[in-house]
């Protein structure tokens, strides 16, 4: 593997317009930075969290035009054009969105720490199955992990939410 | 942390090759970057350039074509577990990609990466095998294919050339009346064990026309087990069943299985037998 170094001169920065949250967000990245980062540190949003940092503990996820990513492990130029929600997005106008009400109501957290990934992925699956059966529900979620509930309350939130959504319609949900 | 590297998004495939060659090992083909990114923050390796190849069109479709599917490289797991295709003539596929790592590697993943960065613990390749999939790798105006079982050589390395970027995955349509099927199991994030099975019954559902069998995850690298297919290959259903268990102990030697987090070598040899005998079961009982 060549081990040359890149020249300052070959720097190079990519212009990224995205829209954050229903905001018209434009910088400029790098190749190498990493949407979680430009999220928290850049952006200032703390809600996803870096843990396992491989794609397999779901602490990061975010929404890309409604479909759940790895922050953790996106470049950040990959958003270009898109529409990414983070967790900060998700209540409209000081209103929790059902999910994160249902979370409340049925303990679907302990520590916290999982749950805004856990959330915005529960997001996706009934935005794509308003409906889904308990086997659907784990099997879209398998990949989110929690350390603390035991996974029992969290499947009770979403299914909770499920059938509240269901009864009253929301805008955007 | 990633370190810097430059970004190179060429438009057409011809492009992409000329720059692999232009670039030599400083560059590496980036796509859904499921694995690479990984490898990357972990420092085991690091490029130049990456060489971000989803600006390439004509890669992301699955088309019929004279009795064969074709699958752009370019697919994401997420994309080929909702192919409509795909669901009508190989469901065996569609249940895989529905079961590859989780929602979000399957949302970004795509198959030819998951080919060419030929992770050991991968699904695809063992049911591409097991399927007698063709990969098509073009370079500058040169086109050739490559079976599916000569394709991946060890682990991280497969028969690509340095300069060579596959294109299309080309899968037969099973002759009727066939079986087939993908099982895995392990219990970390990764399988220990993959194994696949494709049946073809004569038209009286009586006699075993042709089995392809492939193991993988087990070891550095999913294989084809002929010897095991000769075994089971032109004799009755009856027969062959007898003969499953000797079978399955030869595929377990052939999976090269290594010991390691995943399982020690006979455990996984012992899996291997297992999920070759509900396999070909549950294989069987799609020709009835």
């Amino acid at each position: 593997m060549a081990m040359t170094m890149l020249r300052r001169s070959d720097l190079q920065t990519l212009p990224v317009s995205f829209t954050l949250n229903g905001k018209l967000q434009e910088l400029d990245v790098e190749p190498h930075e990493l949407l979680l980062d430009v999220i928290r540190d850049r952006l200032g949003l703390t809600g996803a969290k870096r843990s396992c940092d491989v794609q397999v503990c779901g602490a990061c996820t975010l929404l890309v035009d409604g479909r759940p990513v790895s922050a953790c492990t996106t470049l950040a130029f990959e958003v270009r054009g898109k529409s990414v929600m983070t967790i900060e997005g998700l209540a409209e106008n000081g209103k929790l969105h059902p999910l994160q009400q249902a979370f409340i109501d049925h303990g679907g957290f302990q520590c916290g720490f999982c749950t805004p990934g856990m959330i915005l992925a529960a997001k996706a699956l009934l935005d794509e199955n308003p409906h889904p059966t308990e086997e659907e529900l784990k099997h879209f979620m398998h990949g989110n992990i929690c350390r603390c509930t035991g996974y029992k309350k969290i499947i009770e939130s979403i299914m909770a939410a499920a059938a509240n959504m269901s009864e009253a319609p929301q805008k955007g949900s | 942390m990633l370190r810097r590297f430059r970004l190179e998004e060429p438009t057409t495939v011809a492009e992409v090759a000329e720059l692999l060659g232009r670039f030599g090992d400083s560059a590496k083909v980036y796509a859904g970057g499921t694995e690479l990114l990984l490898a990357m923050k972990e420092g085991l390796v690091h490029f130049e350039r990456l060489v971000n190849v989803k600006g390439v069109s004509g890669l992301n479709e699955v088309k019929q074509n004279n009795g064969e599917i074709h699958i752009g490289a370019l697919c994401t797991h997420h994309e080929l577990e909702n192919s409509p295709i795909l669901k009508e003539k190989l469901p065996a596929l569609v249940k895989l990609e529905e079961n590859v790592a989780n929602v979000r590697v399957r949302q970004v993943g795509t198959l030819g990466g998951n080919l060419c960065f030929a992770e050991p613990h991968a699904d695809p390749g063992t049911l591409l095998i097991a399927l007698g999939a063709r990969l098509l790798a073009e370079k500058g105006g040169r086109k050739r294919e490559i079976p599916a079982e000569s394709f991946f050589v060890d682990a991280y390395e497969t028969s690509l050339e340095a300069d060579e970027v596959l294109t299309q995955i080309i899968v037969p349509v099973p002759a009727q009346p066939a079986g087939v099927c993908y099982m895995k199991f392990g219990y970390l994030e990764r399988p220990s064990v993959g194994l696949a099975v494709m049946v073809n019954l004569n038209t009286g559902r009586t006699e075993i026309d042709d089995i392809r069998i492939a193991v993988g995850c087990a070891g550095p690298a999913p294989k084809r087990v002929a010897e095991a297919e000769a075994l089971l290959k032109g004799i009755s259903v009856d027969e062959a069943t007898r003969n499953i268990a000797q079978a399955g102990e030869m595929s377990g030697r052939a999976s090269q299985a290594i010991s390691d987090l995943h399982g020690a070598q006979d455990y996984k040899e012992h899996i291997v037998q297992v999920l070759l005998k509900r396999s070909f079961q549950n294989a069987l009982s799609q020709c009835a």
